[in-house]
């Protein structure tokens, strides 16, 4: 007999909870019960960071991270970026401009970690961006565009440009 | 969707004990970086899960009073590179775990989970080793505390018990204080990779800089779990700081290690990376500790 | 005018706020499950596969083995169909089979209500098997004694061709001449598209209906057809957005069978949805290929003979076959044309996973073996690699005979002299000059030769549709497919200008159905810009003529005074605005006396092909007693003629620079000798190069407007990938001396290659 849990969090914003079965993972959950297609599958065991959400302010791969456990948690995903007025939020423009995007697939969880990277307040040099960015593998964009987006992000954000 | 048989939560380690004992089968589950994947690629289908991934009390670093730091067994690794007390006084372990997987591997992934796989590529049981550290094993009869050398039996097998559960790992102060660690992953890429050969080692020099009051060094992937290299320590303590020192120093480990062939890598690249590794991490310990070479 | 100007991506703000529907984001979840049981065994026969126990499991709603299947031979190939039976692709393929071929083919699937129980039901299948030898090495392959793959093939050899030009063995006669004599090795490489191939199949009054994840619909549709034995129309493919595909989507992959069980569960919808594993191993790889090049020249450099025999790995089923090592082996007498050549080529069936179309089709291959005998011939010689390769390249003015392409630009030394100063190529050749430290240093360069589309391989033809909406917008269609490259952005942009609208007055019909979207065989051989430009400018021109063919009876002007420009109705002579479309088309649509539905459909046939040449130069440091490679800097320079829109042609070069990086340096799939298992079916294994492998990618362009193409263009999307891996060969060799044969470059190669050349 399936095995099923309550689980109550918060996904970009907003309360909700679900009956879950225990042995779903969080991009399942995401996926299927409440239809956040931005939650990307490409592996499923933790190497390519398609799935890769926002917990409690900390970027994880929802595939290897059980549903249950986002009990109590607060998660963000892509889809909660764009203001209700349809306003895109910076980082989002910035992919569109520097070309960025180009299958799309991986771009969700590249977004979800630079939101991390561009919300921790800091300055990084590039090499560092690189490092903290390293969890996504992309293969349209040789990555380029992807950390150029994210510098002139940041810089705007820290009033460097 | 995963296939488990059956899901146990445990909400703290007094429960975790208590599930262990109900349910002599059921497989511990920390963060589940790579446990799911087993999961996953059928090699545990089908089992029961104890997780202990909501227990709180396990995370965090602690200075204890007798000055040697505690750190619970399910601190991830990115809260370890990140907390001061590591900073200040094992930086190494922190820079160790900051080179596991990628950034959602570093929050998934905790230093018990690391260590209780008994793999021998584990980035944090190297620098373990060469700390000494001690691990906690908590159990229904109270507590008990091993060096981390006896914990690991062979590839794949720790000393738990059937009522235990890894609670922290302690470095004593007297193996830290006055040592500078480094640690070199050697990998086949510099991000999402497994360690190919790691090489970490601690240095503490006499107060004139010139002469190894001690070193520790330890490998992973030299051998089927992590080790030291015994034979290399002891020659080199007391000798100058010199740069022949350095280079007999890394040729000495090669009397200890014992990398095998495989598809990863050959035991002669193995064996050429552990010197080479022994080399460059001595020296930038030396570096570090402020000596010249 | 829109052509040539860096407009954004018009697919782009839907991916970034992840309102870009792929293909498993559109299945409805109460689909069935589908898994595939893939052999554990390399070559053999299955004796008896035992699905009882896997039957009881809860959830398991039906179990099809290889005995269960119709033994109906398909060929699985996204080349256009040939109407000549000789040209056919080669049908090797059944749904499940029997015969195992590889380690990893597919012999049972099992039909179930949730993935957790079909997983449980592959485990619990028994299968017997009777094994036989298996050979995983191409040259083994061709011998003798190596086991037999395919009865109607011997020798392994799936396709063997040969070109020759002059004399070569009279040729080398001649006294005073210098030898190169040297073996290269090319790895087996994969796709690496994020998103995993899925498609989910269900049948509609008497209809299939499959949706898949594919850079060829048209094709898709007749492979199925094919292999179900139904009727072609019978039959309807969608394809939404995808995940990248690079050629792996260019291949039918388990659409037929996808379908094949909607129909044995009564129509029911049923989605397989790959793995990661599936896709190293079940799928396609690039060919790895040996070559063999013996090169005679003259003291001063000049080629008089040159000989190539080239090897390619199929692996275990034909797929698109010869046509790689024929594109690799054509390729060679054009580059540097030598007045005697003798080259042949041999395809050749192994027991490795499946090797079809990827980036490049041969070339990477190709430019790896030439590219690095050119700088041991400079080597060898003493003499520079930028002169030798200028004393010898393909001179403006070519024609090849067969192709009918013509070099009609210095597209060669443009390129490289645009990278040449990029890199500051003579500086450093001085500054690396005597190094001896663990830390070496050099730069390298290598040139690419790269054609446009298949002809005359093959059929080139593309069509599309526009139709004047109310608004005087219009829609666009085409079998063209959208694949993360940006071709319906570059399409807009053509049909805007050809119709003379704005750019937010084209609408792209990105999702091709095959039922309603105009024949085209999809994104293959860098062509869509090609061809796709010039049915969008054919169509463009037949829908502004009708237009202003309505326009001229509305207005009473002469057709030929008028014309379309930014959305208006003009008088040529004085611009002033007559209508605007948007009048015309309300008008058109609503006129009680005059209704017309304006529209306008036509098929180009293409005859023609294009050169398309570039380089690569790459600035390196090589960490000796590290065995490791890191690249300084690096730059591709592409003439690809006008470029459609500059700021997605650098970031197409980009993705070619990278996986070019990860097949020099790291990429390749590892096989088990002992029983021929693919070692690395993951992305932890599979070394594709990650954020903190490359350094900053630069990419310029030359551009010489090609006259065969109707805006100017010709490819773009595979040649970036192919000069990389001998570029960066070249700069080791430059740094150490050691001139490495074999790609990737892993510590491995480089720990083995420096302890025999004592640096180690």
């Amino acid at each position: 007999m399936a095995q099923y849990k309550l689980v109550r969090c918060t996904i970009n914003g907003k309360e909700v909870e679900q009956m879950v079965d225990v042995r779903a993972s969080l991009t399942d959950m995401l996926r299927n019960d409440y239809r956040m297609t931005s939650v990307k599958k490409g592996c499923e065991v933790g190497e390519c960071g398609a799935c890769n959400v926002l917990i409690d302010g900390e970027c994880f791969n929802s595939c290897i991270y059980l549903a249950v456990w986002a009990d109590g948690k607060h998660i963000r995903t892509l889809e909660g970026l764009m203001s209700k007025d349809g306003e895109l939020s910076d980082i989002q423009q910035a992919f569109i401009d520097e070309a960025a995007v180009q299958c799309g697939f991986c771009t969700p969880g590249v977004i979800m970690s630079a939101v991390e990277i561009l919300e921790s307040g800091r300055d990084y040099t590039d090499d560092e961006l690189r490092k903290l960015l390293s969890g996504h593998l992309c293969r349209c964009t040789g990555y380029e565009n992807i950390l150029r987006a994210v510098r002139k992000t940041l810089d705007k954000r820290l009033g460097k440009v | 969707m995963y296939d488990i048989k059956a899901l146990y939560e445990a909400s703290s380690v007094e429960d975790a004990i208590k599930l262990r004992l109900e349910h002599p089968d059921a497989q511990i589950l920390a963060g589940g970086s790579d446990v799911l994947v087993q999961i996953r690629e059928g090699k545990r289908a089908g089992k029961e899960l104890i997780s202990i991934y909501m227990i709180d009390e396990l995370r965090g670093v602690t200075l204890t009073d007798s000055g040697d730091i505690r750190i619970g067994s399910l601190t991830s690794f990115s809260h370890i590179t990140k907390n001061e007390i590591v900073k200040k006084y094992i930086n190494v372990l922190g820079e160790a775990v900051d080179m596991v997987g990628s950034p959602q591997i570093r929050n998934i992934g905790t230093i018990g989970g690391n260590t209780c796989n008994g793999v021998t590529s584990a980035d944090s049981a190297s620098t373990l080793f060469a700390l000494d550290a001690l691990v906690e094993l908590t159990g229904s009869s109270g507590k008990r505390i091993i060096p981390i050398s006896d914990f690991y039996i062979k590839a794949g097998t720790v000393d738990i018990k059937p009522d235990e559960i890894q609670t922290a790992i302690i470095i004593p102060q007297e193996k830290y204080d006055g040592y500078k660690g480094h640690y070199i992953k050697y990998a086949m890429r510099n991000a999402l990779d497994i360690t190919t050969t790691g090489c970490s080692v601690n240095v503490k020099l006499c107060d004139d800089k010139k002469v190894f009051e001690d070193v520790r060094i330890a490998y992973g992937v030299a051998g089927p779990i992590p080790m030291r290299a015994k034979t290399a320590e002891a020659f080199i303590k007391g000798k100058a700081v010199t740069e022949d020192t350095a280079l007999e120093f890394s040729k000495q480990v090669l009397n200890d290690i014992n990398p095998r062939d495989s598809w990863r890598a050959s035991k002669a690249f193995r064996q050429h990376l552990a010197t080479e590794l022994a080399y460059r991490a001595l020296k930038e310990c030396v570096k570090l500790c402020g000596g010249e070479m | 005018m829109v052509v040539g100007k860096s407009v954004k991506r018009i697919d782009a703000f839907d991916k970034v706020t992840g309102r870009t529907k792929y293909t498993d984001d559109l299945c409805d979840k109460s689909a069935y499950i589908a898994k595939v049981l893939h052999s554990t065994i390399t070559h053999g026969k299955v004796l008896s596969v035992d699905t009882t126990e896997a039957e009881k499991i809860d959830g398991v709603v039906k179990i099809v083995t290889c005995f269960d299947v119709p033994k109906v031979y398909f060929p699985t190939a996204g080349h256009p169909w040939s109407t000549d039976v000789s040209h056919q692709d080669v049908a090797d393929r059944l749904l499940l089979t029997d015969t195992v071929r590889f380690y990893g083919d597919d012999i049972a699937a099992v039909v179930a209500e949730n993935e957790v129980a079909a997983q449980q039901a592959l485990r619990a299948i028994k299968v017997e098997y009777e094994e036989y030898p298996f050979v995983l090495d191409v040259q083994e392959a061709m011998s003798d004694t190596a086991p037999l793959l395919h009865e109607s093939f011997p020798n392994n050899i799936l396709g063997h061709s040969a070109q020759s030009v002059g004399n070569y063995e009279e040729a080398i006669k001649e006294e005073g001449l210098i030898k190169f004599d040297n073996w290269y090795d090319t790895p087996t490489v994969q796709h690496c598209h994020i998103e995993n191939h899925v498609c989910y199949a269900s049948m509609e009054n008497g209809r299939l209906t499959v949706v898949t994840s594919t850079q060829i619909p048209h094709i898709v549709r007749r492979v199925v057809g094919q292999a179900l034995s139904l009727d072609w129309g019978k039959i309807r493919v969608v394809k939404p957005y995808i995940g990248g595909g690079f050629g792996n989507k260019q291949d039918v992959l388990y659409e037929p069978l996808c379908a094949y069980l909607s129909t044995v569960v009564g129509g029911r919808l049923v989605k397989i949805d790959s793995s990661r594993e599936e896709t190293f191993v079940c799928q396609r790889v690039r060919h790895a290929v040996r070559s063999h090049i013996i090169t005679y020249t003259k003291p001063d450099g000049t080629f008089v003979a040159r000989k190539l025999e080239l090897f390619s790995n199929q692996g275990a089923y034909a797929s698109h076959g010869h046509s790689i090592a024929a594109k690799g082996m054509g390729c060679f007498r054009q580059l540097y044309p030598c007045p005697n050549v003798e080259a042949e080529c041999y395809t050749v069936f192994t027991n490795r996973p499946v090797a079809g179309a990827m980036r490049g089709y041969g070339i990477p291959q190709a430019m790896f073996a030439v590219e690095s005998q050119i700088d041991d011939i400079a080597k060898g010689l003493n003499m520079s690699p930028l002169e030798i390769r200028q004393k010898n390249l393909m001179p403006v003015g070519y024609k090849d005979d067969f192709s009918k392409n013509v070099n009609y630009f210095d597209s060669f030394n443009q390129c490289i002299e645009k990278a040449k100063k990029y890199i500051d190529y003579d500086r450093k050749i001085e500054e690396y000059k005597n190094q001896s430290g663990n830390i070496r240093k050099g730069v390298g360069m290598a040139v690419f030769w790269y054609n446009t589309a298949v002809w005359p391989i093959s059929l080139e033809s593309s069509s599309s549709r526009m139709v004047l909406n109310q608004d005087g917008s219009i829609s666009l269609q085409l079998g063209e497919t959208e694949i993360g490259q940006g071709a319906d952005t570059a399409f807009a942009q053509m049909a805007a200008d050809s119709v003379g609208l704005t750019l937010d007055k084209v609408n792209v019909i990105s999702c091709q159905d095959t039922d309603v979207t105009p024949f085209g065989t999809g994104a293959y051989a860098s062509r869509q810009t090609y061809v796709g430009g010039l049915t969008i400018k054919q169509t463009g021109e037949m829908l502004k003529k009708r237009i202003l063919d309505y326009a001229s009876k509305l207005s009473e002007i002469d057709i030929n005074e008028l014309d379309i420009v930014d959305n208006n109705i003009v008088v040529t002579a004085d611009n002033k605005v007559v209508m605007t479309v948007g009048e015309l088309a309300t008008t058109a649509l609503y006129s009680m006396d005059d209704s017309r539905h304006i529209t306008a459909e036509s098929t180009y046939q293409i005859k023609s092909n294009a050169y398309s040449f570039g380089c690569c130069f790459a600035d390196v440091e090589v960490d000796i007693r590290a065995c490791k490679v890191k690249i300084l800097d690096i730059i591709n320079v592409h003439d690809c003629g006008k470029l459609i829109n500059p700021q997605l042609a650098e970031a197409q070069v980009h993705g070619g620079m990278s996986m070019g990086i990860g097949y020099a340096l790291s990429e390749q799939e590892l096989f088990d000798s002992r029983s021929g298992r693919t070692l690395n079916n993951n992305l932890l294994d599979y070394k594709l190069s990650t954020f903190m492998d490359h350094p900053h990618l630069e990419a310029q362009f030359v551009e010489n407007a090609e006259p065969t193409s109707a805006f100017g263009t010709k490819a773009l999307g595979e040649p970036p990938a192919c000069p990389v891996a001998p570029a960066i060969r070249n700069a080791v060799l430059h740094a150490t001396g050691v001139a490495i044969n074999t790609a990737p470059m892993t510590p491995h190669v480089l720990f083995e290659e420096f302890s025999k050349n004592g640096l180690i």
